[in-house]
C-alpha cells in the first residue's frame, strides 16, 4: 500500500498543528495531502488526520464527505471532471461527455480497467469563457473538441505513468 | 470595438502573468504607499465610501458602508477575508484578474486590512484554481521581500500576514459565513445572522469578507480618488469599471473590463461580437446563474446594480451568458436548477427538498409529461422558497425560475400543449 504521507509532510503537519491556536484549520490541507499521496482518503487517512489534529475521526469524516473533490473511495490515477453547468452545457458538454464515455468505455462514476482514469461530472470549473471544459487532476482543459480530448488523455496518461498512484495534486 | 479605460486589466497580456517588477513599473504599490504615508485609515475608509464602490461578489452591497460596521478600534485579532471561491456558473472574472496580475489583489488586501486595522488576512481560493493559488503564493513572498508585508510595513508600526486557504469544492463555500466555517475546519453550512461577521466572524472575532475584484479596486480608488472612480462609469447610478465574463452563444466568450452602466446591447453585439452563426439573440443571464433572464426588450438597460434591478433582474457578478433563438429556456432553467439542487448544503428543508422538487417538475415538463398543473406547482414553489430558506443559495436558484415563469410562460405552455420539447427534433 502507498504511504499516507511522506515523513517530512507528517513532521510539517504535526509541527503546524502544535503551533496553531486553531489546528482544525488544517483539515482540508491535510486531507488533500493524504489524497495526493494515496490517490484517495481511506479510513486510515481519516484516523491519521484525527490523531494529528487532536480531533475525533467523526469530526474529520464530516468534513471529508462534504467536499466533492475529496474522494472517500478508490479512484483511478487521474480523475476527469467534466463540467455540466450552464455555459458548458450550452456549448456541447453533453457531446463531450458522450465522447469521453465511448472512448474510455466507462460511464460516470466508473474507472477504466487499467486504473488510469475515473470519470466524474462537476459543477462549473471557472472556465466558462473556454467552454466546454474539463479538469484532469488539477489541470484545466477548455474549448474541447474530440481532437483536444484525445491529446489531453495521451498527455495525462504519460504523466500519471511517470508519477504513479495518487497524482491528483500535481499540475505538471 | 471601442477602447474602454483599462484599470484592473491594464497589465493584462496574453498567456502571461505580471509579477512584482512589472507591477511596480505601472504604479503598483503606490496606492498602499500613499495610504500609509499620507492618509489615516479613516480617510481611506471615507474615500472608499465616497467612491460609490459596490461589492463585486454578487450582492452589490456598498463596500464603504460594509466597512463602516467594522469595529476598527476594538483591540485583539481582527480579520480580512478575501472570497475567491467563484463557483457560480458563468462567473470567471476573479480568475482572469489573478492570472493576469496577482499583486493587484495583494496590494488591495494589504491596503484594505490597514484601513480596517485588521491583524491577519485570508485568501480563500477554490480547488480548481491551483495555478492561481501558486501565483498568489509567489506574489505574497515577493511582497514580503519588498517590505510590503510582514512586520512594520513601510515603517507604519503595523504588520500583516496573508494566508492562502485552499478549498476542496462545493459552491456553498462562497457564501460568506459558510466560507468562515470552511476556514475553521468545521462543516461548511452557513451560519445564522445576526450576529454578522463584522461582530463575530472567524473564530468569533470581527471579520470583513470581500470579493477579489472589490479588493483589487481599492488601490486604484486611493491613487485616482473617489470622483475619478465614480466618473469611470457611464451611468449616474454606477461607479467604476467592471469585469464582464462573457459566455454561452456569443462569438467572443472572453472576460472584458468595461465601464459600469454600459448597455446590454453594446455588451452582446459589440463586445461579444453578437450571437454565433448569426442567429437571433434570445435571452441572457446578466450576472451569473442566480440572476433572472434579460431578453431583447432589455437591450437598452444600463448595466449597473440599480438599472438592472429596476427591470426585475440583478447585475450580480456581470457573468453574461447569452442564448440563441434555438435554445429551450425550460432546458436552460432545468440545467441551472440541477446545479443549485446538487450544490444545496442540505441544512434547511425549503432548499434541500424544494429545489429537487422544482428540478423534478421541470424534468417532467421538458420531457413532455407535464400538464398545466405542473406550471402552477412551479409558481407555488417559487413563492414557497423565496424568503423562506436559510441562506441566499435557494433564493438565488429562484432567479432563473422567476425569469422563466415571467418571460417564457408561452414556452412552458407550448411544452404542455405539444407533449414534448418544441426545440427538439
Ligand atoms: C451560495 C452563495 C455563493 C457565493 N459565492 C461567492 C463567491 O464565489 N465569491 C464572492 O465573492 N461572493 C460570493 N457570494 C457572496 C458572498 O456571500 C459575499 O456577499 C461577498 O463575498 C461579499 O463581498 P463583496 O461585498 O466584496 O461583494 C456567494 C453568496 C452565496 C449565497
Ligand atoms: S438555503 Fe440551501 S444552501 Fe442555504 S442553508 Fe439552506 S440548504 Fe443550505
Ligand atoms: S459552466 Fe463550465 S466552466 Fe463554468
Amino acid at each position: 500500500m502507498n504511504k499516507l504521507l511522506s515523513q517530512s509532510e507528517l513532521d510539517t503537519f504535526r509541527a503546524k498543528a502544535a503551533a496553531s491556536a486553531h489546528p482544525r484549520e488544517l483539515i482540508v490541507d491535510l486531507l488533500r495531502a493524504i489524497q495526493d499521496h494515496h490517490g484517495w482518503v481511506p479510513d486510515e487517512g481519516i484516523e491519521l488526520a484525527a490523531e494529528i489534529l487532536g480531533l475525533s475521526p467523526l469530526q474529520i469524516e464530516e468534513i471529508a464527505t462534504f467536499y466533492d473533490k475529496i474522494f472517500r473511495q478508490p479512484v483511478g490515477r487521474k480523475v476527469i471532471h467534466v463540467c455540466d453547468s450552464i455555459c458548458c452545457w450550452a456549448t456541447g458538454s453533453e457531446e463531450v461527455a458522450g465522447y469521453l464515455r465511448r472512448k474510455l468505455g466507462i460511464d460516470f462514476g466508473e474507472t477504466t480497467a487499467d486504473g488510469a482514469f475515473t470519470l466524474l461530472p462537476t459543477c462549473c470549473l471557472g472556465a466558462c469563457g473556454d467552454a466546454p471544459a474539463m479538469m484532469i487532476g488539477l489541470t484545466l482543459y477548455g474549448r474541447l473538441t474530440p481532437e483536444k480530448i484525445d491529446a489531453a488523455l495521451e498527455k495525462e496518461k504519460s504523466r500519471s505513468q511517470e508519477s504513479g498512484v495518487g497524482s491528483q495534486g500535481k499540475t505538471s | 470595438m471601442t477602447d474602454y479605460p483599462q484599470i484592473l486589466f491594464k497589465n493584462r497580456r496574453p498567456d502571461e502573468t505580471v509579477f512584482i517588477d512589472d507591477f511596480r513599473k505601472t504604479g503598483g504599490y503606490s496606492g498602499l504607499e500613499k495610504a500609509i504615508r499620507e492618509m489615516t485609515p479613516q480617510e481611506v475608509r471615507e474615500t472608499v465610501k465616497r467612491s460609490g464602490l459596490r461589492g463585486r461578489g454578487g450582492a452589490g452591497f456598498s463596500t464603504g458602508l460594509k466597512w463602516s460596521f467594522f469595529p476598527v478600534d476594538q483591540p485583539g485579532e481582527k480579520y480580512l477575508v478575501c472570497n475567491c471561491d467563484e463557483m457560480e456558473p458563468g462567473t470567471y472574472k476573479d480568475r482572469q484578474l489573478l492570472s493576469a496580475d496577482p499583486h493587484q489583489l495583494i496590494e488591495g488586501v494589504i491596503l484594505s486590512a490597514w484601513a480596517l486595522q485588521a491583524t491577519e488576512a485570508y485568501i480563500f481560493i477554490r480547488y480548481a484554481y491551483e495555478q492561481e493559488a501558486r501565483h498568489l503564493e509567489r506574489a505574497i513572498a515577493e511582497a514580503r521581500a519588498a517590505g510590503y508585508l510582514g512586520e512594520n510595513i513601510l515603517g507604519s508600526g503595523w504588520g500583516l500576514r496573508i494566508h492562502v486557504h485552499r478549498s476542496a469544492g462545493r459552491y456553498i463555500l462562497g457564501e460568506e459565513t459558510a466560507l468562515l466555517n470552511g476556514i475553521e475546519g468545521v462543516r461548511p453550512n452557513p451560519r445564522r445572522k445576526p450576529p454578522f461577521p463584522a461582530v463575530r466572524g472567524l473564530w468569533g472575532r470581527p471579520t470583513t469578507i470581500n470579493n477579489v475584484e472589490t479588493l483589487a479596486n481599492i488601490p486604484h480608488i486611493i491613487t485616482g480618488g473617489a470622483d475619478w472612480f465614480k466618473c469611470l462609469a457611464r451611468s449616474p447610478e454606477g461607479a467604476g469599471t467592471k469585469l464582464f465574463g462573457l459566455s454561452g452563444h456569443l462569438n467572443r466568450t472572453e472576460c472584458f473590463e468595461l465601464p459600469v452602466g454600459i448597455s446590454l446591447r453594446e455588451v452582446i453585439f459589440e463586445v461579444g461580437g453578437g450571437i454565433r452563426g448569426g442567429k437571433p439573440f434570445k435571452a441572457c443571464l446578466p450576472g451569473g446563474a442566480s440572476t433572472p433572464y434579460l431578453t431583447g426588450e432589455h437591450l437598452d438597460v444600463a448595466m449597473d446594480f440599480d438599472s438592472i434591478a429596476a427591470v426585475g433582474s440583478r447585475f450580480g457578478t456581470a457573468g453574461v451568458t447569452a442564448f440563441d433563438a434555438d435554445t429551450c429556456m425550460v432546458a436552460v432553467t432545468l440545467n441551472l436548477i440541477r446545479f443549485f439542487a446538487r450544490e444545496s448544503c442540505g441544512w434547511c428543508t425549503p432548499c434541500r427538498d424544494g429545489l429537487s422538487y422544482v428540478q423534478w417538475l421541470l424534468e417532467e415538463l421538458e420531457e413532455g409529461r407535464g400538464g398545466k398543473e405542473q406550471i402552477e406547482l412551479l409558481e407555488h414553489q417559487r413563492r414557497n422558497i423565496t424568503g423562506r430558506a436559510f441562506c441566499a443559495l435557494a433564493e438565488g436558484a429562484m432567479g432563473p425560475l422567476d425569469g422563466l415563469l415571467r418571460l417564457f410562460r408561452d414556452e412552458l405552455e407550448d411544452h404542455v400543449r405539444k407533449g414534448r420539447c418544441p426545440f427538439r427534433a
